[in-house]
C-alpha cells in the first residue's frame, strides 16, 4: 500500500506517537514521518524501559532468574517460567513428575486465555469500543483469582521450579477451573462473538486492513498469531512439542488472510483450543508428587543450550550459554514480540494512521518484553 | 533426506576442507560440551565446520562454526532452504580475548530443524559482515548485539543503539564492564 498520488504533497511533517500513548499499551514510541493522514515511514523506537534481564541473569544463581522471567511479559508470565525452567532442566538434565508436568500445563493455557482476553480488551479499546473491556476483565479476573489460589500471585508468578512446580493443586481449584470453562463456553457466543466479532463497525475498521503477508513473517521472524494470521501453520506445542502437549488433542488455528481480522481470530480459536488442553488434562490428571529430585545448587555442563516454548504472543527462545559454573555465563531472550514488531515499519508504510494504529493492536505488543 | 542433511550438503561448498557429507558424527553423546570445555582451556577457537548435535539435549540440530566472513553466505543458504532469523546475539569469552556471535535459525513450520551459526571476533576488533540484507529481521537483533558487545556489524544500514538510551557509551553484557 502507499500513499495515492493524488494526495501526495512535497511536505511532510514528523509525528510522534508516544512515548506515552494509550495505543501503545506501554512506553512505546514510533516515529511517524506523515503526509497528511498518510504514513510515509513509521520507526519503533524502544528501550523505554529496558531493565538489563540479561546481565541480572548472568549475575546471580540459575534459580535467582526465575522472578524476573514474570516481569518481562506479565500478560503471559507463566509461559516465562516455564520457558526458564525448561531450559535450565535440559541443561541440567532434571527430570519433572508427571503431575506437574500437568499442572503447569493446565497453567500456563489458564495464563494464556487470560492473555488473550486482555489482549481482547485493549484491541477494542484502541478501536473506541470500551464495553467489551468489561466483559473481557470480568470473566479475566476468574482466571486470576484461580491462579492466586496455587501460585501466591496474581499478575508476575514465580510458580515454576526446576524439577517441578511450587505448589499442588487442590480440589476448589480444579472444580473452578471446570465451572470457568463452562461459563466461558457460554459466554463466547453472545458477550464476544455476536457483539463483537460480527459487528460491522469491527470488521469495517479491520477487515482487509494491516496485510502481512507469509514471507513476511518469515523474513522478519514473526512467530505466533502474527504468523498463524498470514497462513503459516506454525506452533511450538505442535512443531517442537515439549512438555505434555503431544497428549492433549488440539488444533492450531490458522487464518490464511494474512489481515488484522485473521489475527483477531486466531486468537479467538486459541481461547477454545486452551480450554479443550485444560480440560482434557484435568481428566487426565496423574496422582504423584510435583517436585523431582533436583540439586540444591545447579552446575550444568558447559555448552550451549536452546529451548522454546509457545507463549500468547509467539516463539519464546532461551539460549543459554553454559560454562560449568553455577551462574549462567550467558543468556539470550528471544521475545517473540520483538520480531513482530520489526515488520511494523514495512507494514505501516502508506497506511492511514488510524489503520497503523488497529493494525499495531493486532499485533499484541507487551512492552516490557520487546524491551527486556 | 531430512531437511538437516539437505542443508549439510546446500552448505559442502563452504566447508570444502571437512568432511561435512559424512554420516552424522554424533547423535546422543554429548560432544559439543566436551570439545567447548577443552578450547576454554586451551583458548584456541574451535575448528571451522559442522557438527550435528543432539536436539533432545541441546536444543538445536546443527552446529556450524563458520569464519567471520563466511556468515552472509551461510544465511543466503539459509534463506533459500526456507528457514528464517530467530535471534542474534552475542557471548564474550574474556579469557581467549575473543567476542562469539550467535545466530540461532529454525523453520516456520514443516520439519523442525534448528540451526546455531557462530562465529569468533578478535576481542579488540569485533567486525562482521551484516546478514540485514538477507534478513531484515537481522536489523534489530544486530543493533541489539552492537548495544550490548560493541559488535560493529559492516554494511548495516543504521546501526545505532536501541534498547539504552542513544547518548550511552558502555557495553554492559562485556564481562569487564562494571556500572
Amino acid at each position: 500500500m502507499s500513499v495515492p498520488l493524488h494526495l501526495r504533497s512535497d511536505e511532510v511533517f514528523v509525528l510522534n506517537l508516544g512515548p506515552q500513548h494509550p495505543a501503545t499499551h506501554g512506553v512505546l514510541r514510533v516515529k511517524l514521518t506523515m503526509d497528511g493522514e498518510y504514513i510515509v515511514k513509521a520507526e519503533p523506537v524502544l528501550g523505554y524501559i529496558h531493565r538489563m534481564h540479561e546481565k541480572m541473569a548472568e549475575d546471580g544463581i540459575f534459580a535467582q532468574f526465575m522472578p524476573n522471567t514474570a516481569r518481562m511479559d506479565y500478560l503471559h508470565a507463566l509461559a516465562f517460567n516455564h520457558g526458564w525452567a525448561l531450559v535450565v532442566e535440559k541443561a541440567a538434565g532434571i527430570e519433572v513428575p508427571e503431575r506437574a508436568e500437568y499442572i503447569r500445563v493446565i497453567t500456563v493455557e489458564l495464563n494464556r486465555i487470560a492473555s488473550h482476553l486482555l489482549w481482547w480488551a485493549a484491541f477494542l479499546l484502541d478501536l473506541g469500543g470500551f464495553t467489551p473491556l468489561l466483559y473481557a476483565f470480568d470473566d479475566r479476573e476468574k482466571i486470576i483469582d484461580l491462579l492466586e489460589r496455587v501460585t501466591g500471585s496474581r499478575l508476575t508468578y514465580c510458580y515454576m521450579r526446576f524439577g517441578g512446580v511450587l505448589n499442588d493443586i487442590d480440589d476448589e481449584f480444579i472444580t473452578g477451573t471446570r465451572d470457568f470453562i463452562k461459563r466461558l463456553r457460554s459466554r463466547l457466543p453472545r458477550q464476544y462473538h455476536d457483539l463483537v466479532t460480527h459487528n460491522i463497525i469491527l470488521i469495517k475498521r479491520i477487515k482487509d486492513i494491516g496485510f502481512v503477508s507469509a514471507e513476511q513473517c518469515r523474513r522478519y521472524g514473526a512467530t505466533g498469531p502474527v504468523a498463524r494470521g498470514s497462513g503459516i501453520n506454525y506452533d511450538v506445542r505442535k512443531n517442537e512439542p515439549y512438555s505434555v502437549y503431544p497428549e492433549f488433542d488440539f488444533d492450531i488455528p490458522v487464518f490464511p488472510e494474512g489481515d488484522s481480522m485473521a489475527r483477531y481470530m486466531v486468537r479467538m480459536h486459541e481461547i477454545e483450543q486452551s480450554m479443550r488442553i485444560i480440560e482434557q488434562a484435568l481428566d487426565k490428571l496423574p496422582a504423584g508428587p510435583v517436585m523431582g529430585k533436583a540439586p540444591r545448587q545447579l552446575k550444568p555442563d558447559a555448552g550451549y543450550y536452546y529451548s522454546a516454548v509457545e507463549t500468547a504472543r509467539g516463539l519464546l527462545g532461551h539460549r543459554l550459554v553454559c560454562d560449568g559454573d553455577k551462574n549462567p555465563y550467558k543468556l539470550k531472550l528471544r521475545s517473540p514480540t520483538f520480531s513482530n514488531l520489526s515488520l511494523f515499519g514495512e507494514v505501516a508504510e502508506g497506511m492511514l494512521l488510524a489503520d497503523a494504529l488497529a493494525f499495531m493492536g493486532s499485533l499484541d505488543l507487551v512492552i516490557p518484553e520487546i524491551d527486556r | 533426506m531430512t531437511i538437516c542433511e539437505k542443508l549439510q550438503q546446500a552448505l559442502q561448498p563452504l566447508f570444502p576442507l571437512c568432511d561435512v557429507s559424512s554420516e552424522p558424527l554424533v547423535k546422543d553423546e554429548p560432544q559439543v560440551a566436551d570439545s567447548e570445555k577443552e578450547e576454554s582451556q586451551t583458548a584456541d577457537t574451535p575448528t571451522v565446520g559442522v557438527l550435528w548435535t543432539d536436539a533432545g539435549r541441546y536444543g538445536h540440530h546443527l552446529d556450524i562454526v563458520c569464519l567471520p566472513d563466511q556468515v552472509v553466505p551461510v544465511a543466503g543458504i539459509m534463506d533459500r532452504e526456507g528457514f528464517f532469523l530467530e535471534a542474534i546475539t552475542g557471548v564474550d569469552w574474556l579469557k581467549r580475548q575473543q567476542l562469539e556471535v550467535v545466530y540461532d535459525y529454525n523453520r516456520l513450520g514443516g520439519e523442525h530443524c534448528r540451526v546455531m551459526v557462530r562465529t569468533f571476533l578478535p576481542r579488540n576488533n569485533p567486525v562482521v559482515p551484516t546478514v540485514s540484507s538477507v534478513f531484515p529481521a537481522a536489523d534489530w537483533h544486530e543493533r541489539e548485539t552492537y548495544d550490548f558487545y560493541g559488535i560493529q556489524f559492516q554494511g548495516h544500514p543504521n546501526l545505532i543503539r536501541i534498547l539504552l538510551p542513544e547518548d550511552a557509551d558502555f557495553h554492559p553484557l562485556l564481562k569487564d564492564y562494571t556500572p
